[in-house]
């Protein structure tokens, strides 16, 4: 088994779950006896996958976010977020940060944040078919 | 999910509480807002005292704040920040734009 421990989840893209799911990430993070710090950046790039989810997969409408997370060896916690919703057209674009097609309750920070939350950050897109984002996060044994 | 606000000698406190997302985002936006329009203070310092959490909905939240406070030529603060929060201001450049200190009057 490539993997010591996982979860999954499923739920709809209502904005209420974002808080849900990044207490339930952080939970099942805790068996890894993370800091506040490494515990506050995990939840923080959940946040910002999660709403982006919400915000821009499914616009019109409530859809389903897939959440995948896993434990690997060395400490690395694994997650996955995934939707089916408009895909994004332009990821470079997307990626720049402060660029938002989400108007002014958004700041365009959310992938830059991610990207510098996690040790490691990867989203693939395809129009029409959805979003997944993938990162890890290395934690640091305690002695 | 309400929002404290004091005025004294044209220094407006607000004070947030709890977590910051997308999903309370607008309601902040729309409160302080109005806050800062009804009584148009010189200096709106956002008390951040009781924030546990922020993602970059938070930063949306202080940017709309700064905007405001510039139409009437005002100033924004941002007082006692705990880690996580300040983390995410620094890690988006914000706290190189806005004035932030550790302790609330």
């Amino acid at each position: 088994m490539k993997f010591e421990n996982y979860m999954m989840l499923e739920f709809p893209s209502k904005s209420t779950n974002e808080g849900f799911a990044r207490s339930a990430v952080a939970c099942f993070a805790a068996q890894l006896d993370p800091t506040m710090e490494e515990l506050g950046d995990i939840r923080t790039a959940v946040s910002e996958a999660v709403t982006n989810c919400i915000v821009h997969a499914y616009p019109d409408g409530l859809g389903v976010i897939s959440l995948r997370c896993r434990i690997l060896k060395d400490n690395v916690l694994d997650i996955v977020i995934k939707d089916r919703g408009v895909g994004i057209e332009n990821l470079e674009q997307a990626r720049k940060p402060m660029f938002t097609t989400g108007g002014a309750e958004r700041s365009g920070m959310g992938f830059t944040i991610m990207e510098s939350f996690m040790t490691s950050f990867q989203v693939t897109s395809k129009p029409g078919k959805g979003t997944t984002v993938h990162m890890r996060r290395k934690l640091q044994r305690r002695k | 999910m309400q929002l404290t606000s004091y005025l004294q000698d044209g220094m407006l406190t607000i004070v947030l509480t709890g977590e910051i997302d997308h999903h309370c985002a607008k309601h902040y936006i729309r409160t302080i807002t109005a806050k800062i329009e009804a009584y148009t203070p010189q200096i709106c310092i956002l008390d951040f005292q009781e924030v546990t959490f922020m993602d970059s909905s938070g930063i949306a939240v202080v940017i709309n704040a700064l905007r405001n406070m510039a139409k009437i030529e005002g100033k924004l603060e941002l007082a006692g920040l705990q880690p996580q929060p300040m983390k995410v201001f620094r890690a988006s450049g914000v706290d190189k734009l806005i004035t932030m200190k550790e302790e609330v009057k």
